[in-house]
């Protein structure tokens, strides 16, 4: 393994490692535009122009591998003065119109000029004109030619990632410019905004919607399939008045070599919306509100006279692989070890969805592998949806779940009439919801903390942004309620707590622990 | 002085291979196959000093020797008549004039590097050689010069005419390449080098015309009558372009070595009118430009570059007192701005730049900032650029501007033409 010096430091790394790589490693960043690391090298940009003793020309970081005893140095004067002149040509061309410009705050042009140009004008021309601007190029994205400094990452991403082949890099000199040779609608072009360094492709979802420096960031994971995508929640932290006081703004996907790499896909993308819209914000008992003490008494109550009368196979519960591992173990100590012998399931019949062959997964809900570990369900979602619409079940307890277009409208109204009580704990409002007889509002993903185990059993920590809303509480919250008042306190403080106590009881999870699953996860036993 | 590469040149119907074959046509490729093994073929080539007269001037043998035959890739021999260099026009010549002799140069390089397959890239402009080599060719597969088992022997080989689409940088090798396999001409990032990863992936020798043409007589009559010719590192003889203002312009074959002074006054008539030199670009218009006081230069690769300027492609341009440097700058910077490939940012952007200025300046609009800027400009495109394209804006319009700095002042001083 070569050894070599950058900036004075020493590092080892793989021979075939390039400059740029190493310098990543060292913590030294090099500037760059077109270089991205799950993209080919391109080499065009010129911006991460590195010196390296004994070579006349300055080489480009990027594509130059490692050698045993390089010293490299990126902020010699020779650097630094290429790196002006580079920033210099990139903006000949560009519009200075940052005020006006959506990726003003993200924009590596603005970036680096602040930290490498600082430079007087010396431009008296009129810039050259380029035909395309806010201009549509497919279901998600709006193309910019003047802004786009031509790196072609977006033409690499969708030749080599996606390999749908839209953009292209079109005429010559300085009248280039990316186009596309088709609409640009496959299911991961919201990407090319995230690896766009430059105002030039941004996304219809977001633009104008919020400058970026009024975001926060909150690192969260992808609930819409069992791919379980690493993702960062980005919400409005200061400005609740804005927006229809929706809170979240956009999804970004976050780095994980293992699981996404550097992608997500659109339908996991634009699926955020429901954070904010069509809530359910306060317990609801028939056509009132109630509070949270009056909404628990309704369930213990009856959950009691099933104790009496020794009936508590007349329990059925259909729990979610929507729920994180926290909730799901909370749900299995009260139903099935409190309450012994009522019927717990999570397999609705849903039927698979679409999938390919990168991140999209049939199995459309983040933790089924945790749900099947931690649940070990031995009831049929089926059998106690049958069960209750027949009235062979007391108490119907739903996790999430549209009974209606599941199982059909007909069954859902038999099950109102049969059953003593039915009640429905989610987020948001379906079909459902007006036939259960209550309804508790329980937070989102986004609003949690916990964990998900993804189709590869990678066990992945989620963290909640922000409280959740109205009167919302989290699942295992609601369930340890309900659990003291019927006289079985639980003693979970936090999530935390809950997922100690998975770990030093149950197999596969042994030995995990918030901490040790950081970031990026780890994988079941 | 025995002409070698422009031998046939004038002579009736020198194209066809019934003529070719009246002077030893193919001879030298059947020398070649039969009695040399492929590494003594690129040891001659290599004692003859033929040096790639394309431009960059690398000795052709020793680049043939880089291809590795261990490889088990197919590897191929790309012929590099893109010719789109300012003021060159030989190797059009070779095309029209005596074809057969590329072809057989094609055959022994073939030969020698393991390779059974030709790519001719022609400068698409060029129709009229598209159809005199291909037709050239259609003879030569007739004659079994081409095609399986060639002249009796156990080699076989093809070759294929590819027209190219009008840009300059795709007469640089690897936007050549790029565009020979279907794509846009772009300069490939090296290394790797053609040799080791070229056409479609595999090994490939990429030559110019005049530098294959020269092959069969090496082969011929020796690596050292070759070398003779020239001088101590250029071997051969070397067809220089010559236009603009002289009485004769043309294309002359002369020995590597000869003196731009000869070649004007001697051979092309000198300047017209009784007129006098006032600069002259001797290799193509990417090369920087001399000044009278320079022409006693030897024309050879090392002499040119020891003053600052370089052989290029052996287009001389010369231009006379009646001429205006700032337009003549400005006509340089344009073609640059025009054919830049826009791959990279400096020479995208910059090219463009330094047009602008530059035509600004011609016009007489600029004020002094934009003269003080342009060398500054210029000089941070060359060096930093994936090709030698970016270099050339930088040698080529600095030249301008640093020779004839007097001219670019007086028009902003005086808002008017000196001339």
């Amino acid at each position: 393994m070569p050894n070599l010096i950058i900036d004075g430091k020493q590092v080892e790394v793989p021979a075939g490692t390039t400059i740029i790589q190493a310098a990543d490693k060292l913590g030294i960043d090099i500037p760059r535009y077109c270089y991205h690391p799950a993209l080919p090298v391109a080499g065009n940009c010129r911006i991460c122009m590195v010196e390296i003793e004994k070579q006349p020309k300055l080489q480009i970081a990027c594509y130059t591998p490692v050698a045993e005893g390089m010293v490299v140095k990126t902020n010699s004067p020779k650097v630094i003065e290429v790196r002006k002149s580079i920033l210099e040509f990139l903006l000949v061309n560009h519009p200075v119109d940052c005020p006006v410009c959506d990726q003003a705050g993200e924009c590596k042009l603005q970036d680096y000029y602040m930290e490498h140009g600082q430079y007087d004008s010396r431009l008296s021309d009129v810039k050259v004109k380029k035909e395309k601007k806010a201009f549509s190029i497919g279901p998600t994205i709006m193309l910019d030619q003047e802004r786009c400094i031509l790196c072609t990452r977006c033409v690499r991403f969708t030749d080599n990632i996606t390999k749908t082949h839209e953009f292209g890099m079109f005429s010559r000199g300085d009248h280039s410019q990316i186009d596309v040779s088709k609409q640009l609608d496959n299911d991961y072009s919201g990407n090319v905004a995230d690896i766009c360094p430059v105002g030039a492709l941004t996304d219809k979802d977001f633009r104008f919607k919020c400058r970026v420096w009024y975001l926060a960031q909150t690192k969260s994971v992808c609930p819409g399939c069992s791919m379980g995508c690493n993702i960062t929640v980005e919400w409005d932290k200061s400005r609740p008045h804005q927006h229809k006081k929706a809170r979240v703004m956009r999804l970004k996907p976050r780095h994980n070599p293992d699981v996404n790499d550097y992608w997500m896909c659109d339908k996991g993308r634009y699926n955020y919306h429901f954070i904010d819209d069509n809530r359910i914000q306060h317990p609801q008992l028939k056509d009132d509100f109630v509070s949270w003490d009056q909404a628990t008494d309704t369930i213990v109550t009856v959950l009691k006279s099933i104790q009496k009368s020794n009936n508590t196979n007349r329990i059925g519960v259909l729990a979610s692989a929507q729920l994180t591992n926290e909730d799901l173990f909370v749900i299995r100590k009260f139903f099935k070890e409190t309450l012994k012998g009522a019927m717990v399931d999570f397999r609705v019949p849903e039927g698979p969805g679409e999938k390919d062959d990168f991140l999209i997964k049939a199995d459309k809900n983040p933790n089924t592998a945790g749900a099947s570990s931690i649940l070990q369900a031995d009831a049929d979602a089926g059998e106690i949806v049958q069960k209750a619409k027949h009235g062979e079940i007391d108490l119907l307890y739903v996790f999430g779940h549209d009974l209606v277009k599941l199982f059909g409208k007909e069954t859902v109204e038999q099950i109102a009439k049969k059953v003593k009580l039915f009640v429905y704990q989610g987020s948001n409002v379906n079909a459902t919801c007006s036939y259960a007889h209550l309804n508790l509002p329980s937070s989102v993903y986004a609003e949690k903390e916990g964990t998900f185990t993804n189709c590869q059993k990678r066990v992945q920590r989620i963290w909640p942004a922000f409280l959740p809303l109205g009167e919302a509480k989290g699942d295992w919250e609601i369930i340890s309620l309900l659990s003291a008042k019927l006289g079985s306190p639980m003693t979970y403080q936090n999530s935390q707590a809950i997922f100690k106590d998975i770990a030093a009881t149950m197999a596969p999870f042994t030995e995990m622990s918030y901490e040790k699953l950081g970031d990026k996860g780890m994988l079941l036993k | 002085m025995e002409k070698i590469v422009s031998r046939h040149f004038g002579q009736k119907n020198s194209h066809r291979l019934e003529n070719y074959l009246k002077d030893n046509g193919y001879e030298a490729a059947r020398k070649a196959l039969t009695q040399m093994t492929g590494a003594q073929v690129i040891d001659e080539v290599k004692k003859s000093n033929l040096r790639g007269l394309g431009g960059a001037g690398f000795p052709t043998g020793t680049k043939w020797s880089f291809i590795p035959q261990a490889n088990p890739k197919p590897k191929y021999l790309v012929i590099n008549a893109d010719e789109g260099e300012p003021g060159t026009f030989k190797d059009k010549y070779i095309l029209e004039q005596d074809p057969h002799a590329l072809l057989e140069g094609i055959i022994i390089t073939c030969y020698a590097i393991g390779s059974h397959k030709a790519y001719i890239y022609i400068r698409g402009e060029y129709i009229k050689s598209l159809e005199i080599v291909q037709a050239a060719i259609d003879e030569a597969y007739k004659g079994k010069y081409l095609g399986k088992g060639i002249m009796g022997t156990g080699f076989d080989i093809d070759v294929v005419v590819h027209p190219g689409a009008g840009a300059y940088i795709c007469g640089e090798e690897t936007a050549l390449l790029e565009s020979l396999e279907g794509k846009k001409g772009f300069p490939r990032l090296k290394p790797p080098f053609p040799a080791v990863v070229g056409l479609f992936g595999c090994p490939t020798v990429i030559n110019n015309v005049e530098t294959i043409a020269c092959v069969p007589p090496i082969i011929n009559k020796g690596a050292e009558w070759y070398a003779k010719l020239g001088n101590e590192k250029n071997g051969g003889n070397r067809l220089f372009c010559i236009s603009g203002h002289v009485v004769k312009p043309g294309v002359y074959e002369l020995p590597n070595g000869t003196t731009l002074r000869e070649i004007i006054y001697d051979h092309a008539g000198g300047i017209p009118n009784g007129r006098k030199l006032k600069a002259v670009i001797p290799g193509g218009i990417s090369a920087p430009i001399l000044t009278p006081d320079q022409i006693d230069v030897k024309m050879d690769f090392d002499s040119l570059k020891s003053i600052g300027s370089m052989a290029g492609s052996g287009g001389i341009i010369v231009m006379d007192d009646t001429t205006d440097m700032v337009w003549a700058a400005m006509i340089a910077a344009r073609f640059f701005a025009l054919e830049s490939c826009g791959q990279c940012s400096p020479c995208r952007e910059g090219s463009g730049w330094v047009y602008r200025n530059v035509k600004r300046l011609n016009e007489g609009h600029a004020r002094p900032h934009d003269l003080n800027n342009l060398p500054g400009i210029v000089n941070n495109i060359g060096g930093n650029t994936i090709c030698a394209f970016g270099d050339a804006v930088t040698m080529s319009v600095g030249s301008y501007v640093s020779k004839f700095r007097s001219e670019f002042e007086a028009k902003i001083q005086e808002r008017v033409c000196q001339i």
